[in-house]
């Protein structure tokens, strides 16, 4: 790789590559040459399941604006994602009366 | 019209610490001599790309090997495994060195060999052309073609890439081409003048041809940064030192 950017953090999910479904075990993002994106650089993002070979792979290659939109997106489903799981705590507190 | 044929096949070799790694030859029919080529392949991988580069290279008359520096990620599509790849952190520098002079220790044992061999890369293979020319004196030249991260700063360094090539340009064993896009970010126009200057300090022979309206892979005809003038005549440029270096 020509830069030296990659970020990899642990995946607790499932992806679909090639050959369908299969469990993640990280998540990679990096800014590196993509291989199908006409862009000289591209976020690139990988889910991948480490111990089944290279192949266990889902791929997307974006460009920086479009990264930087997915991650405000994320964050902002993340955000209300966890509004609503502490509703659902609260819940069931209220329920088994903790 | 002259018979005009060539044979190419993937095989297997003895790469870093004796380890069997893959590797693709093209090489004109006949019996020879061929002066030899090694192609180190660019971050993306060991791919169609170099294959037809390995190719290209028989076409003109070289007996070309580009051994697999990715082997040891694992079997895959090339766009996959240099993912891996990329995920690890890249390949040892150690290794490629020891992969690569299983690469030209293969040519050297070849009888069609004229007893000359060159390498060649481009990006992250262009950065390990230029160190294994500091660490071999196995070859008669070494084409680098926009090898990023020749000058490293020492945040960049780790244990893989321990030392930036750079360092080792004393120990430049053989004539270096180099070319480079004056648009690249990966090397950057003053990092050329630096690898420039210490090749100039300690009297290496080499040329270097700089072009201007080129940024990084410029060579590379399926990618947005092809240009096609500046592609045509760094082959030349490639073609007419290798002439020089190894024809004989």
């Amino acid at each position: 790789m020509c830069t030296s950017i990659v970020e990899v953090v642990s995946a607790d999910g499932a992806g679909k590559g090639g050959d369908g479904w299969f469990d993640l075990t990280h998540s990679v993002v990096s800014y590196d040459h993509p291989h199908h994106a006409l862009l000289e650089e591209a976020i690139t993002i990988d889910f991948v399941n480490a111990a089944l070979g290279p192949e266990a792979r889902v791929a997307v290659e974006l460009t920086l604006e479009s990264a930087k939109e997915l991650s405000a997106a994320l964050a902002k489903a993340i955000a209300a994602a966890e509004i609503e799981e502490r509703g659902r705590l609260r819940s069931a507190q209220t329920r088994f009366g903790v | 019209m002259a018979y005009e044929g060539m044979i190419a096949e993937t095989i297997s070799i003895s790469g870093d610490k004796n380890e069997p790694i893959s590797a693709y030859v093209a090489r004109p029919l006949g019996p020879g001599p061929f002066p030899g080529m090694v192609l180190l392949h660019h971050a993306p991988g060991w791919d169609e790309w170099y294959r037809e580069a390995t190719r290209k290279f028989a076409h003109h008359g070289y007996a070309t090997i580009s051994h697999n520096l990715y082997h040891r990620a694992g079997e895959g599509k090339a766009d996959d495994v240099a993912a891996k790849v990329r995920a690890e952190g890249g390949v040892p520098d150690a290794q490629v060195i020891g992969d690569t002079e299983g690469a030209v220790a293969w040519l050297r044992a070849q009888p069609w060999l004229n007893g000359k061999v060159g390498v060649f890369g481009t990006c992250s293979g262009g950065r390990q052309t230029f160190l294994f020319a500091c660490h071999t004196k196995n070859i008669n030249a070494a084409c680098e073609l926009w090898g990023g991260r020749v000058v490293m700063s020492k945040e960049e360094l780790n244990p893989k890439q321990p030392v930036a090539p750079i360092e080792f340009t004393r120990s430049l064993s053989c004539p270096l081409l180099g070319l480079f896009g004056n648009e690249d970010r990966s090397p950057t126009p003053e990092q050329v003048d630096q690898h420039e200057a210490e090749l100039k300090k300690h009297g290496k022979q080499y040329e270097f041809h700089r072009y201007d309206g080129a940024g990084h892979g410029f060579f590379y005809y399926d990618r947005p940064m092809y240009r096609i003038e500046q592609a045509l005549d760094g082959w030349q440029k490639v073609f007419g030192f290798l002439h020089t270096h190894l024809a004989k």
